[in-house]
């Protein structure tokens, strides 16, 4: 099988404080990949290394056989490595139609000119305008997409989340735990949302939602004190004796 | 062959989207205004083209902080250079102002590109201190090189030739004034539709969140640095106008004071709002020359009063309170929706 995102011997430490270990993640193409791990284990570390906002002590990152590790985060955006946040982190006074138009703009940037980019306004884009009304209609946004984000409900803003990720159009797509927050009611819409996800995105999901990650993820990596304890299956992984003792037993104790 | 079919499905956001793209009623009377003081006002160009060149200098302020959030304590750096550089100009035996202006943009502008390193490096307070440190650096290097800017005495002996050597200033202002408001209208309508454009849009999304603005893959550096150095280009062609206008630089074209100002300007007429330079402009300045000329001493007085009414009851300074203004009134227009 081949992975579209793979880290090698990846190590961060801050001071002497060691919060990733050689770590070696490989997420297949069209994976549903869960990361999972106690609180400090790391994960969001993690991810901050491979969107490139932290840097690594040591190791590669290699996304789609090219080598990311040195590359500034938007380019990585560029080559297709979306995220979505744990905490909310929109455009709080924009529409979600002009924040997804924006993020599509940027993704099509290499088709306009410098003159086009800079003085052709926003409704010249319509192609762009077309494909981020689509898709927020694809996750129920569309009522919504000319009011202003802080007024949206907040299972809505957690959609919003997604829509702006999907605007780059992933080949990987990183989801912080994204049911965060969400109040039992609102869940199921996500939870459709997460399911109906076209297959060619390969996902690396973090998730403390146990049964969301069960009921999710073809393929599950353990994280404790910044090691890979042990990846699997989710079958395998429930029945590691390793992992119920750091892991679910902590549950239990 | 789809144009019809489409324009009866026009959707309701693109609508929205397009009206907002649009020049307002408003827009338009505010230039036909500017237009009519030529007419109406005489007597009074002189002033009203500070009032233009300050409303420039206070736009190339709104596209810095209040559309890409960046503080700063030094604009009037940019303004002094380009004021300097018009000035010294003339000196060189090249007198035609259309084409001092671009020079002086070019001046400030390829000094905002470099100082874009130094400021855009840190967060907020950081920046206020660079460019704090830069503006005051710059006033001392200006008072010290006496030989090139006439130190505390100001650089005189400035002579303007006629524009496009066709159109020559004259004593009352009127050549200067409409040479003026033809620049400010151009830079406007440049600055209009850049931030109409989704270049604009992303400026506004750094502002809003660069942790997301990243995420969606703007390079904020780059853009950054992009604004900030067209900013420096604006600011120094109003500093060369002021030159230009007045055939005079004053060393406090450097100083903090005048970015201070700057920024109550902006402040009082609304950020990100385009016009808010210009109306910030003639409100203070109007009111500076109403109430220094009631009793001269008293003027910080009001002032302090004026902005603290403006920040505290109309955040959005003077733009902000017509916008709610208006609202109000489409509110109170049955069958009109806001």
């Amino acid at each position: 099988m081949s992975a579209v995102l793979r880290t090698q011997d990846l190590c961060k430490s801050f001071g002497g404080l060691k919060v990733t270990q050689n770590v070696n993640l490989s997420l297949e193409v069209g994976a549903r990949h869960a990361l999972i791990g106690p609180n400090g284990a790391g994960k969001t570390t993690l991810i901050n290394q491979l969107t490139g906002v932290l840097r690594p002590s040591s190791g590669s990152i290699w996304l789609d056989g090219e080598d990311i590790s040195k590359m500034p985060p938007y380019e990585r955006v560029r080559r297709g490595l979306a995220r979505t946040f744990q905490i909310n982190s929109l455009f709080p006074n924009l529409s979600p139609l002009e924040a997804v138009t924006g993020a599509i703009c940027e993704r099509q940037r290499d088709h306009l000119s410098v003159f086009e980019r800079r003085f052709f306004r926003l409704t010249h884009r319509r192609a762009e305008i077309d494909e981020a009304y689509e898709l927020l209609e694809r996750l129920n946004l569309a009522k919504d997409c000319m009011r202003e984000t802080r007024e949206l409900a907040y299972g809505k803003q957690r959609l919003l989340e997604m829509a702006l990720a999907l605007a780059v159009k992933p080949k990987v797509l990183l989801l912080d735990e994204p049911a965060a927050g969400v109040p039992e009611g609102e869940s199921d819409e996500l939870l459709a949302v997460l399911a109906e996800l076209p297959k060619d995105i390969s996902i690396l999901l973090i998730e403390h939602d146990m049964s969301l990650v069960f009921r999710f993820a073809d393929r599950i990596t353990v994280l404790v004190s910044g090691t890979q304890l042990v990846s699997g299956t989710p079958a395998e992984i429930a029945e590691d004796p390793r992992v119920q003792e750091v892991y679910l037993g902590k549950h239990h104790g | 062959m789809n144009i019809r079919t489409e324009s009866v499905r026009a959707p309701g956001y693109l609508a929205t989207l397009a009206a907002r793209e649009r020049w307002g009623r408003s827009e338009i009377a505010f230039w036909l205004v500017l237009v009519a003081v030529y007419f109406l006002l005489p007597n009074n160009l002189m002033f009203a083209s500070q009032i233009l060149i300050t409303g420039l200098f206070a736009l190339s302020l709104d596209l810095i902080l209040g559309y890409a959030g960046i503080v700063t304590l030094g604009h009037a750096a940019f303004f002094g250079l380009g004021a300097y550089t018009a000035g010294l100009l003339t000196k060189t035996g090249y007198t035609e102002p259309a084409s001092g202006l671009m020079v002086a943009g070019l001046v400030a502008g390829a000094f905002g590109y470099l100082s874009s390193y130094l400021v855009l490096r840190g967060r907020d307070l950081s920046r206020l201190m660079i460019t704090l440190g830069i503006g005051l650096l710059l006033y001392e290097v200006a008072n010290r090189a006496t030989d090139i800017t006439g130190g505390v005495d100001g650089l005189q002996g400035i002579a303007v030739g006629k524009v496009f050597g066709l159109f020559a200033f004259d004593l009352y202002g009127k050549t200067a004034y409409l040479y003026v408001l033809v620049v400010s209208f151009l830079l406007f309508v440049m600055v209009r539709s850049l931030m109409t454009a989704p270049y604009g849009l992303s400026l506004r999304s750094i502002r809003e969140n660069q942790q997301r603005a990243v995420a969606i893959g703007i390079p904020i550096r780059a853009r950054l640095t992009n604004i900030y150095t067209l900013s420096a280009v604006i600011a120094g062609i109003a500093g060369a106008l002021l030159t230009q206008t007045t055939q005079f630089v004053a060393i406090d074209v450097f100083a903090f004071q005048r970015s201070a100002d700057l920024l109550i300007v902006l402040l009082i007429g609304g950020t990100a709002t385009l016009y808010g330079g210009f109306v910030g402009a003639a409100v203070f300045l109007l009111a500076q020359d109403w109430l220094s000329s009631i009793n001269a001493e008293y003027w910080l007085f009001w002032l302090g009063l004026l902005l603290i009414i403006t920040t505290r009851y109309l955040r959005t300074g003077v733009m902000g309170g017509l916008k709610s203004l208006q609202r109000l009134a489409a509110r109170a227009k049955p069958g009109e929706e806001s």
